[in-house]
This record gives C-alpha cells, sequence and structure tokens, in this order.
C-alpha cells in the first residue's frame, strides 16, 4: 500500500501502516544526526525545551551536501540510523512519531516504536541526488557550528519513503528477506 | 628524472575529487545495470532501478550521487623517475580542500577522533603512496563513505580456520552488515600479511574494477564462491530482501606468518567511487 502523510502527524495516521509500504511524506522535516541528537538531550536534562515542535514531528538523520548558489539543497539521502539508537526512545516517548533513515535498529526502539505508535521510514540509502529532489525549502534553525550536522528546517513534498518499523511490531529489515528466501529464492 | 610540479598535483587531485563523486566508475554501473536485469524479486528490482535514477539525477543536476561524500582516501603510484617540486602531501591536501570546496562537496573530517571539532575542508587526505619503476605519477582518488567502513570487520583466523574460515568470516560480515552498508555492497578482502597490512590490502581490493578477474585462478574461484554465498543471504538491496545483495568482490593477498591467518573485509556500498588520471 502508498499512504500520503502530512506533517506533524498523529498515532491515528500512522496506525494502519505495515511494514513494507511505501509513503509519500508532505510537510516539515527536520534534519538531525548524532551530534544534533547529543545537544538534544543535554537541553533535556537541564529541562529545557527541544529546538523544534516535537509533538508528532518527524526527524531526518541526514547531513546534506552544501547547496549550490540558488539551489535548495545539496545531496541528502540517509545517514545509518543506528547511531542513534540510544537518544530515540526518550524522543518518541515525548512524541516525535517519524524517524527517517536507514539500516537497523535495536531492541530498545523497536519497543519504542510500538509503545507511542510511531514509525520508522527508510529513505534510499545512497541515493542523495534522488532524495534531494523532494525537498522545496531549507533553514538551518540551530547549532550552525555543527556544519552539515546542523538542524534544519526542511519543507518536503512527497518524500518517498519505506516503511521498516510499523506500529505494530513489523521490521522490513527481517521479514524482507524472510519473504523473499521463502518465495523468491530461485 | 622527470619533474612535477606540486601544483599540477594539486589541480589533478581537485579535479579527481569532483569527478570521483559525481559519476560512478563504468563498472560500478555496468554491475547495477547487470543486476538490474538479473535480480528476480519485484521489490529488489525496483530498488535497483531508483539507485539507477539517482545516478542520472545526480548527473543532471551537478549533486554528488551520495551525500556522504566520503573521507578523501588518494592512492598515488609514483614512478622512481619523477622529482616532485614543492610538498608532495601538501600539494594533495590542498588538491582535497579545493575539490571539496569548488565542487560543493561535503566536509566528514574531523581533526581528532575523541575531540571531534570538523576541519571544514575535507582534509587530511588519507594517502596511499607506493613507489613504482618509471617516470608517471599515477593518482587515484577513492572517497569513502562511513555507513559502509563502518560496518568493515578485520580477524586474526588459526592457519587450521583455512579456506573456510576465511569464507565463514567474509560472508558472516555481510550479514551482519545487514541493510546498514547500503546494499548492494563492494567488498574489498585481504588475506595474509600482517595486522596493519591486511586492512590495507583490503583497502586497496576495492580499486580493482568489478569486472576484472583475480589474476590467479585460485582466488578466482573463490571470489566467484563467495559472491554466491553472499547473494544466497538474501537481504537484497537496501536490505529489503532479494537476491542482489553484493554487486561483487576482489581479494588481495600478501605473505604471512606460519603461525597467522589475517584476514579484513572492507565493505563498501553501491556508490563505489574511483577516479585515476596519469600525469
Amino acid at each position: 500500500m502508498q499512504y500520503k502523510l502530512t506533517t506533524p502527524v498523529t498515532r491515528e495516521d500512522l496506525a494502519p501502516l505495515k511494514t513494507g509500504d511505501t509513503v509519500l511524506l508532505s510537510g516539515v522535516v527536520y534534519t538531525a544526526r548524532d551530534a544534533a541528537h547529543k545537544r538534544m538531550m543535554e537541553l533535556l536534562d537541564a529541562g529545557k525545551d527541544l529546538p523544534f515542535p516535537v509533538e508528532g514531528s518527524a526527524l531526518y538523520y541526514v547531513g546534506p551536501t552544501p547547496e549550490r548558489p540558488g539551489e535548495v539543497i545539496g545531496s541528502a539521502g540517509p545517514t545509518t540510523s543506528g547511531r542513534m539508537d540510544a537518544y530515540s526512545p526518550r524522543l518518541l516517548d515525548l512524541g516525535q512519531a517519524v524517524m527517517i533513515g536507514k539500516g537497523a535498529r535495536n531492541a530498545a526502539v523497536k519497543e519504542a516504536v510500538a509503545r507511542n505508535g510511531a514509525v520508522y521510514l527508510a529513505a534510499l540509502g545512497g541515493a542523495g541526488a534522488l532524495m534531494a529532489s523532494s525537498v522545496r525549502k531549507l533553514e538551518i534553525i540551530c547549532w550552525e557550528d555543527l556544519g552539515c550536522e546542523a538542524v534544519r528546517r526542511l519543507e518536503v513534498a512527497d518524500m518517498p519513503l519505506t516503511v521498516i518499523l510499523d506500529p505494530h511490531g513489523g521490521d522490513l529489515y527481517e521479514s524482507g528477506p524472510a519473504t523473499y528466501l521463502e518465495r523468491g529464492a530461485t | 628524472m622527470r619533474t612535477i610540479a606540486a601544483a599540477e598535483i594539486t589541480t589533478a587531485v581537485a579535479r579527481l575529487c569532483v569527478r570521483a563523486n559525481t559519476v560512478l566508475p563504468e563498472d560500478v554501473d555496468r554491475a547495477l545495470e547487470w543486476a538490474y536485469f538479473t535480480e528476480p524479486w519485484p521489490l529488489a528490482q525496483e530498488t535497483l532501478d531508483l539507485l539507477r535514477q539517482n545516478q542520472f539525477q545526480a548527473w543532471n543536476q551537478k549533486l554528488p550521487i551520495c551525500q556522504d561524500t566520503g573521507m578523501a582516501c588518494v592512492f598515488v603510484e609514483l614512478g622512481q623517475e619523477v622529482h616532485i617540486e614543492g610538498n608532495f602531501e601538501e600539494a594533495i591536501h590542498e588538491g582535497v580542500r579545493q575539490g571539496y570546496g569548488e565542487g560543493f562537496l561535503r566536509k566528514s573530517i574531523v581533526a581528532d577522533p575523541l575531540r571531534r571539532i570538523n576541519t571544514e575542508d575535507n582534509t587530511p587526505a588519507s594517502i596511499t603512496v607506493r613507489i613504482v619503476p618509471g617516470d608517471r605519477c599515477a593518482l587515484t582518488v577513492a572517497p569513502k563513505g562511513f555507513g559502509s567502513e563502518n560496518m568493515s570487520r578485520l580477524a586474526m583466523l588459526k592457519p587450521a580456520d583455512g579456506v573456510e574460515g576465511v569464507k565463514n568470516f567474509v560472508v558472516e560480515t555481510v550479514r551482519l552488515a545487514g541493510p546498514n552498508p547500503c546494499p548492494p555492497v563492494v567488498l574489498g578482502v585481504g588475506i595474509g600479511g600482517s595486522f596493519d597490512k591486511v586492512a590495507a590490502l583490503a583497502k586497496h581490493a576495492l580499486l580493482r574494477p568489478l569486472d576484472e578477474p583475480n589474476p590467479d585462478p585460485f582466488y578466482e574461484s573463490l571470489e566467484d564462491e563467495l559472491l554466491e554465498e553472499i547473494n544466497a543471504l538474501g537481504i537484497g538491496p537496501q536490505g529489503f530482501g532479494g537476491k542482489t545483495t553484493c554487486l561483487g568482490l576482489a581479494i588481495e593477498t600478501a605473505p604471512t606468518h606460519v603461525a597467522g591467518l589475517p584476514v579484513a573485509v572492507n565493505v563498501s556500498c553501491h556508490v563505489t567511487r574511483r577516479a585515476t588520471e596519469v600525469l
């Protein structure tokens, strides 16, 4: 199935999603990698607010290449999400609803996804030029000193994504290869 | 004796950084095309199609193929008859600085592994020099992304582990990596040498074109067997499931100690980049 979603999303929006479905995501998506996540944790530890409204938000694990003059963004494919595993459950419990990246997540993240009715979506790893084409607007909102790791507010239109972890405990990285080996392998 | 000005090396390296990051080597492109036509699983074939569309998009938009434009690994085959006028290593770093700056490539290098301050110009390059006969200077820039680099592994096996031990280690490396290194992967495999040497062999093996078989028939068939076993894992493009888990792999070997069997696997992705110029 293919779903069209616009951020911020609700638990009800995400409930029908199943592992292997595709999503065309529109609206606002915030970028954050390891360094930005670490600073977000420091803010939370100090009792301060996050630099963006967290309820129903989508975070894209990406560090784009610099944009050429007149262009919105450079190449912008996903980075390996596992490096964010230490931080994601806390953000999901606070209301973050969508994680976008590539690669496997640990058990704690999977539990937090199920507990909060959230999702983990894959962008195409290594396809930075293709992923960039759905970005309409870019603005650095904080931590500019982090360079490509600064938090950016992206406005995206129909960003093509694949459901990896759904709110019901599904994981495409397990079921996808298993289904192929069962039915497709020659 | 032939003199090459350091400035000439700088401009060549700068050009190569940009070219390597925007145009996939022909052999990797052909391997992706072949995988697309031979992939039996529909979802996997669609995914491979998107990866090929991405290359086209990159070319069209003058964008890097992947946003991780990597650590600039520079391999130099320097003729022993060549005299470099100027600072050789600084010339390479300057080429990286210019190429990554003018080419709008991402600056991904931190100056210190624990204090992690970005150098802002993607220097220093990781330079490997080999002195060879002749009066040429061959420069290869192979930008290496770390999504795949992080999935690489090294083991000091026992001689008794033999060929089976090596095969198990290589296949297990790909299985453990799963979807993380952006499959379909390309593998550089080093066997033999010492702890440091075997990693260098694996890295260097990634420079061999995928359609060029190992010159030693024994290792050529080992490469074929490994490819077949890896592509039976079912991981598939992006880890969504499918046949195409590995586009190709190259083995490099070196003499080793009677007591050892070092093996290293340098994992690379479907955007395995390299570009060469000979001065």
